[in-house]
């Protein structure tokens, strides 16, 4: 799928395999964002750097696709560092899928390129 | 400087087909032209501002210019999705009331149930060069999800429940069987909306809107020309637009741009909400209903479910009579743009030109509100009043 090959400033995002889940931080003010973009959308300062999340989030909102082969479930998964960014809930019942609930995050090839989801965390 | 008195809308035309399958969409932005133009009595020699979308054939403007024969001295391709056409009175008002123009036309036209994704959509999807699709088309995310995900939220917050977003889709199926060009003029009831198949959670079916072809047109003039014709004086009050998007990763879905151009459109026209006989309001899905009538505070953020629960949209029955003609749940949404349809019929309610068994009584002023891309990610929300004089 063309839509995920990356432009190039953002390479070290799609390169973040390994458990490794970047976001981008504004030297200037601060504030982490996602989507990542070489300046920050909350100061216009071109002064960002690359910093790594935990993984870790909870569940903002969800909705499950049921037309299709295949039922998926998208969502937006807000991290424990604060940004909200949309993904899927996978490796996990998609009628067990709630608001609010813990997630970590796993990487799912989709077309050659490794992307983070999320998936419900495993109790206890 | 205001638009508040300084155009008006003399001309409104809804192309009656919804399937078209041996025209072109150029044909169907000639064929409404000529309809708002016959509808204002004015000719296409009149016409020297013109506003269609960045979605017509080639590069908007100029190619349906040609096409059409214009003469145009002010033209505006403004694209914000499915809100573009009430965005485009705005601006035919304020380049009106500059003295730009004199005679605005604006037109939409498409062709989504005959050729079911244009090459333009299904290129903006895989495009990397658009910043956000590499972050968003992997996941798989819909149209549907998308509204989904809006209505998942609102229910878990404020506790609304799918028979209260099904009431919407009752009301709008009321209108619709008074309406001989709709494409479902059945009514539903609560029990069919719920039964019907879910295609993202929490939306069924019926909770979506229909997919069409056809066009519409409207015909903005200056308050010297509107005089001078014989169609009943429909004055622009106030109108404001607004872009709201993922804010960096701040996602907020319990709003819509629309709490943003509602308020200032309400401040340009000087009235309320409670000023407001009836409402055009973009109902892509019910869950959009829901969203803008909040935000333009036709009821308290939270209470959009139980607001619109036992026929209160219902016109005869209900204290807010919306989307008279059937709306995009059951008649009409063409090129997936509802904006066009919702200024039309604000304006049939304000001529007092509605179908008798929903003419709003002594309609003086009605409110028009749309949205455009993606309620859950970036969307334009623009919104409208107009007024009878
Ligand atoms: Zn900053």
């Amino acid at each position: 799928m063309d839509a995920v090959r990356p432009e190039a400033q953002a390479a070290p995002y799609w390169r973040s395999t390994g458990g490794k889940l970047l976001l981008k931080r504004c030297k200037a003010c601060g504030e982490l964002h996602h989507y990542p973009r070489p300046h920050c959308p909350f100061c216009f300062s071109a002064e960002t750097e690359w910093v790594e999340a935990a993984g870790q989030g909870t569940i903002y909102s969800y909705s499950v696709t049921r037309r299709g082969a295949e039922p998926y479930a998208i969502a937006f998964v807000t991290l424990a560092e604060g940004p909200t960014l949309l993904t899927n809930i996978v490796d996990t019942p998609l009628d067990t899928i709630a608001i609010g609930q813990p997630v970590d995050v796993v990487f799912r090839d989709v077309d050659g390129v490794a992307v983070p989801m999320f998936r419900r965390v495993p109790p206890g | 400087m205001t638009i508040n008195g300084k155009a008006y809308i003399a001309g409104a035309y809804e192309h009656p087909t919804r399937k078209a399958p041996d025209k072109t969409t150029a044909e169907l932005h000639a064929e409404v032209a000529r309809g708002a133009l016959d509808d204002a009595g004015l000719s296409v020699a009149d016409v020297d501002g013109f506003f269609c979308s960045g979605d017509s054939p080639g590069l908007g403007p100029l190619n349906m210019a040609e096409y059409l024969g214009l003469r145009a001295r002010h033209v505006d391709s403004t694209n914000t999705g499915g809100s573009s056409y009430i965005v485009a009175v705005d601006h035919a008002a304020q380049a009106i009331a500059a003295g730009k123009c004199k005679v605005a036309l604006i037109t939409l036209a498409g062709r989504p149930r005959s050729e079911p994704q244009s090459p333009a959509e299904i290129a903006y999807l895989s495009d990397p060069g658009v910043p956000d699709v590499p972050y968003e088309t992997p996941f798989r995310a819909t149209i549907v999800n998308l509204y989904g995900m809006v209505a998942q939220r609102h229910m878990h917050a404020f506790g609304t429940t799918s028979e209260q977003l099904a009431w919407i889709k009752v009301a709008a199926s009321h209108h619709a069987q008074h309406n001989p060009h709709a494409l479902l003029r059945e009514v539903v009831s609560v029990a069919d909306v719920v039964g019907s198949p879910i295609i993202a959670d929490p939306l069924h079916r019926l909770d979506c809107c229909v997919v069409t072809d056809g066009g519409g047109a409207l015909v903005v003039v200056a308050p010297e020309i509107a005089r001078s014709l014989k169609r009943p004086l429909v004055k622009v009050r106030g109108a404001a637009a607004a872009v709201k998007h993922s804010d960096g990763g701040k996602v907020d879905l319990a709003y819509s741009g629309t709490a943003w151009s509602g308020r200032a459109a309400f401040a340009e026209a000087a009235v309320t909400p409670r000023d407001i006989k009836y409402v055009s309001i973009y109902d892509s899905f019910t869950i959009t209903v829901l969203m803008q009538l909040e935000d333009l505070g036709f009821c308290e953020r939270g209470t959009g479910g139980r607001f619109v629960s036992d026929g209160n949209l219902i016109a005869g029955v209900g204290k807010l009579p919306f989307n008279t003609d059937g709306g995009g749940l059951c008649s009409n949404h063409p090129a997936n743009r509802g904006g066009m349809t919702k200024v039309i019929e604000a304006v049939r309610q304000l001529r007092g030109e509605a179908h008798p068994a929903v003419q709003v009584a002594n309609c003086d002023l009605a409110l028009a509100n749309g949205t455009g891309g993606y309620l859950a990610g970036r969307h334009g929300s623009a919104t409208l009043i107009l007024e009878r004089v």
